[in-house]
């Protein structure tokens, strides 16, 4: 238990050690763990920033999905304008169609009524002279009468 | 094993306590004869406490040369975490910039506690096993010699000193924080005819008070790791008793390791820190 040269051995060991610990251990130690505090914190801003250009970007999609919705919602509108007005274009088409084909129909039946009747007065008169020439036995002259016989059909 | 050998209990606990030493003498080198001379030298303190230093300082070494930022290894995780403790203490105890007081907090919170923890290796086997080698005393706890602890201390009480004077100039150190300290004759309004009567006061407390600094720095050291180191040699002479009781004391002094070698270095800190402080 004596103080000895010990004390002295134990000092310079101590220097020796503790030149070493500052020189070789310490520095490099610190280093990593300051780099890596360094690389977390840059980690954790980057990560931060991804999360704001993913609020950005989720946004941009929903202006755009907004303004998507808008222009169809307009095309769609449009278009049932448009097939409306087709609609209604067929319709007048149609309609007019309709009425020229009763036209043309009525005028056809009214023509035909006419070379009906006129037919029927032709042959009216040809019966009439027929009963004529019966009732009368002698031959009228179909031409000198023609006069005479066309006012008779039209009177019929 | 308290018949070992034929020894009675003294003679058990006095080979215990007592340091493998070698010493020069009129008649050459001397081994185990040395008491009172000072050009002794204690082997086994010195031995452990280099052997261990050199263990510690290859492991950190090692960890240090192989550290990675992304993958790092379970060692130097653990490594890691004792820089970042020590450095956590130094920097909450210390503000100015000083490249050497982090390591050499780190040196002797880890060293002084691998120092302590031969204590928890059982008494007898290093020292029986020596013995067997023809090496008659073994003393495995370099803490419990004195010469290791107060090596320690003074070199810390000649950094306080250094730092003092560095920082405060000779002057500022002996005089403005020696002397004008506790009593400023100054802010006393003291006549200059006495300022040397309360500066020579002042300075015997405040030279006691530095003075103190490295001494309960190394006795508190010694005195706990000794009392420790002597209870183990206690219980080991009582038989079979000694199984539990040494159990239970290695694991209370588990907890008297690791503090006192937190309270060297954390004291350590706040005296240098100290000493670069202005009053």
């Amino acid at each position: 238990m004596d103080i000895n040269l010990t004390l002295i051995g134990q000092t310079i060991a101590m220097i020796v050690f503790v030149w070493f610990c500052m020189k070789f251990v310490w520095p490099p130690i610190v280093g990593i763990i300051e780099e890596r505090q360094t690389q977390i914190a840059d980690g954790l801003a980057a990560a931060e920033k991804g999360t704001r250009a993913l609020d950005d970007a989720r946004g941009k999609v929903d202006e755009m999905v907004g303004d998507a919705r808008t222009q169809a919602r307009q095309i769609i509108d449009q278009a049932n304008q448009r097939a409306n007005a087709i609609v209604e274009e067929a319709r007048n088409d149609a309609n007019q169609e309709r009425a020229r084909i009763l036209a043309s129909a009525q005028s056809e039946v009214e023509q035909e009524v006419h070379r009906a009747r006129d037919e029927l007065r032709g042959q009216v008169a040809t019966v009439a002279i027929a009963g004529a020439e019966k009732i009368l036995a002698r031959e009228i002259d179909a031409n000198a009468h023609r006069e005479l016989l066309d006012q008779l059909a039209r009177e019929i | 094993m308290a018949s070992e050998g034929g020894k009675t209990s003294s003679e058990y606990i006095t080979h215990h306590l007592q340091n493998l030493q070698v010493c020069p003498t009129d008649n050459g080198w001397v081994w185990n004869d040395c008491t009172g001379n000072f050009l002794g030298i204690n082997v086994d303190s010195i031995f452990f406490a280099v052997f261990l230093g050199i263990g510690l300082s290859w492991l950190f070494y090692r960890v240090a040369k192989n550290a990675t930022v992304k993958n790092p290894s379970k060692t130097q995780a653990v490594v890691e975490l004792l820089v970042d403790f020590v450095d956590t203490s130094v920097r909450e105890t210390f503000h100015g910039e000083n490249k050497l007081i982090a390591p050499l907090a780190i040196t002797l919170l880890c060293w002084v506690f691998l120092m302590n923890l031969m204590d928890l290796v059982p008494v007898d086997w290093l020292p029986s096993l020596a013995h067997a080698g023809g090496i008659e005393y073994l003393k495995v706890v370099p803490t419990t010699d004195p010469n290791i602890t107060f090596g320690m201390s003074i070199s810390v009480f000649i950094l306080i000193i250094y730092y003092s004077i560095k920082i405060k100039g000779v002057g500022g150190f002996f005089v403005g924080e020696l002397m004008m300290n506790p009593l400023n004759p100054k802010d006393l309004g003291v006549p200059k005819i006495f300022w040397p009567f309360v500066m020579a006061f002042n300075f015997i407390l405040e030279s006691v008070a530095l003075l103190a600094k490295p001494l309960s720095l190394s006795l508190r050291l010694f005195g706990n790791l000794y009392a420790g180191e002597l209870m183990f040699i206690l219980i080991a002479l009582l038989g079979l008793w000694q199984l539990p009781l040494h159990f239970g004391w290695a694991v209370f002094h588990i907890l008297i390791i690791t503090l006192q070698a937190y309270i060297f270095m954390i004291l350590t800190i706040v005296y240098l820190s100290q000493a670069h402080e202005h009053h």
